[in-house]
């Protein structure tokens, strides 16, 4: 029977990797996520898995690479300059098409930025990052519970297509607690990996794990092979959560810790007979535009609710084409909005409309 | 009849896109060599680099993976301890290792990790067309240090062997040259006692071996070998630096 008990976020990222089955955690010190390496590096030993305290996050990435290659279920966490670091290794990656996930449990930036939670690292998690077209998926929990159940899924998913995969949280979210229940799950089942590099055991022909393409036909090619899974994956693996949308009038577009404060304020709104709705993004990449398309052709108007200078808005624009109004409100980097502040957006975007009506 | 010579297991039977003269193709063949006489070829798993020899998965005859510039003894650590009954070796050139990768080999060797390294140095970037290298001799020549090698602005060659040798955990680490026949028998010798080490579960193991660049040194094959021996072998002491046995004897 599954237990219920109280899980810090960043632990839940830990356990909820373990219970999927990851045996490999390679990582480096950084704030806010340092209690996900202290975490495995006491619990993988009880399960018989590694723990590898790399000397750098490149070096991190790049063990994640070789044991994902090799087969294995390997993760790497970090925040967010940490993560820019990674970015060489992610191309490599996603572009040899080695499963793993990558935990980033962001904080304010540019540059060193501060410790405190931010969303800021958006753009850099679902429009590639590092160089070259390539697409990771990314996954947003809103809650410690779904950080322990999108673990698992993002483990089976980038298994299913062979891509690495993003869990994208903030600060607040990683030092947070939450009552959770911990489950086993069921159909945990690693899958077999033949095309994994393992040893030409038995006549197995030669596994190369590789992104390289000198030829311009050779690349080329990959890239088109790519470019079709990305097309599948967004055909599938799509995400999200909508609340009171239907009679709304105005949507609010937010994830993580936004929705949470976005959710406070729309009730609020709601209590004062504002129509509000709430659209939650669960994948980022791939995003849900299609949803957001139908909603829009639907009369609605948006507003996004980030945690940053204003990142997702540009695809919540371009998935709703010019068809509707999008609004924008947003603290910057390391401040987290108030239910008042967002509350006070949302009545201020009915301002103006009710007096022309 | 008794075969005396023929073409490793370990190695693809094909053409290799090396310059003429190179010693890449030497280095390829003691390697596979020892594999080859360890029995190991369907457990073993090559690292390449990023460098003269990324395309190193076309010649050896083993499963592989392609690691970005310097990440190899990373991308190793992660294959070996996913699984560790396999034989995993680098091959990495002086670019790749002592330059961008110097992070990767220090903590991979500190940590002792059971793997092998095949260190080519030739003090040249090779395959971006002749720059100049953390290993490149003081005064000599590059595309870019065309004045010579400027130590007061530059430095000095790094000795890669002797820094690691500070470390406790390694557990064999050897200097060989292929300029002549002998020293080529030396370098393989050292390159399947270093892959020994590995079989043996004893650690970390390096063998750097001194080779040409006739391309981008300006120099005949020959030439170069004789530039080697005695520009290379003077500033790069042949020689084992580390044998666990030995250490406890």
């Amino acid at each position: 029977m599954a237990e219920r008990i109280m899980m810090k976020g960043n632990e839940a990222f830990a356990e909820g990797a373990i219970k999927a089955g990851c045996r490999f955690f390679f990582g480096y010190p950084i704030t806010p996520q340092n209690e996900i390496p202290e975490y495995m590096s006491r619990r993988m030993p009880e399960v018989g898995g590694t723990f590898i305290q790399a000397e750098s996050e490149v070096s991190a990435i790049n063990m994640v690479y070789g044991a994902g290659g090799a087969g294995a279920r390997a993760m790497t966490s970090s925040s967010s300059p940490g993560i820019s670091l990674k970015q060489e290794g992610i191309s490599y990656i996603a572009t040899a098409e080695v499963p793993c996930v990558i935990v980033n449990v962001a904080r304010g930036g540019p540059g060193l930025g501060g410790l405190t939670p931010s969303q800021a690292d958006y753009f850099q998690a679902v429009k590639g990052g590092g160089h070259g077209d390539y697409h990771m998926i990314v996954f947003a929990p809103g809650s410690v519970q779904e950080i322990i159940d999108l673990m698992y899924e993002a483990f089976v998913t980038a298994d299913k297509y062979r891509n690495p995969v993003m869990v994208l949280a903030d600060g607040l979210l990683g030092q947070m607690m939450e009552p959770v229940v911990l489950r086993d799950w069921e159909d945990l089942q690693i899958p077999e990996k033949p095309w994994a590099s393992t040893g030409m055991v038995a006549g197995k022909p030669q596994s190369v794990i590789n992104s390289l393409g000198l030829a311009p036909e050779e690349l080329e090619n990959m890239n088109i092979r790519l470019q079709n899974k990305y097309r599948t994956i967004e055909e599938n693996e799509v995400r999200y959560e909508e609340d009171g949308v239907e009679d709304a009038e105005l949507i609010i577009v937010a994830y993580g810790t936004s929705a949470r404060v976005s959710k406070s304020a729309i009730n609020k709104a709601r209590a004062e007979g504002k129509k509000v709705g709430l659209f939650r993004p669960i994948t980022l990449w791939p995003f849900p535009s299609k949803r957001l398309a139908e909603l829009a052709e639907a009369g609605k108007r948006f507003m996004t609710v980030e945690m940053s200078a204003g990142q997702m808005i540009e695809d919540v624009k371009l998935a709703v084409n010019g068809k509707s109004e999008v609004e924008f409100y947003g603290r910057y980097n390391g401040a987290i909005p108030s239910v008042t502040e967002v509350y006070q957006a949302i009545m201020k975007s009915f301002e103006g409309r009710e007096v022309h009506k | 009849m008794k075969q005396v010579f023929g073409y490793p297991e370990s190695l693809q039977n094909r053409p290799n896109h090396y310059c003429p003269g190179c010693t890449h193709g030497i280095i390829h063949r003691l390697v596979a060599e020892a594999i080859d006489e360890l029995q190991v070829r369907e457990k073993t798993i090559a690292v390449a680099p990023v460098g003269c020899a990324v395309l190193a998965y076309n010649y050896f005859n083993c499963d592989a993976q392609q690691a970005a510039h310097g990440r190899a003894p990373a991308v190793a650590t992660g294959i070996k301890r996913a699984l560790p009954d396999r034989i995993v070796f680098t091959y990495q050139g002086d670019g790749d290792l002592a330059s961008i990768g110097m992070a990767e080999i220090v903590h991979a060797a500190n940590r002792g990790e059971n793997i092998t390294v095949i260190f080519v140095n030739n003090a040249i970037y090779g395959m971006t067309g002749g720059q100049m290298a953390p290993t490149t001799l003081p005064g000599q020549k590059t595309t870019t240090s065309p004045y010579g090698r400027d130590t007061a602005t530059t430095g000095y060659p790094i000795q890669v062997c002797e820094m690691l040798n500070t470390l406790k955990a390694p557990a064999f680490i050897a200097r060989v040259s292929v300029h002549d026949p002998k020293n080529v028998m030396k370098a393989k010798e050292a390159i399947k006692k270093a892959f020994e080490y590995q079989v043996n579960g004893k650690g970390f193991s390096l063998v750097e071996v001194l080779s040409t660049c006739p391309t981008n040194w300006g120099m005949t094959p020959v030439e170069a070998l004789k530039w080697l021996e005695n520009n290379m072998v003077p500033v790069f002491p042949l020689g084992t630096f580390r044998s666990l046995e030995e250490v406890s004897k």
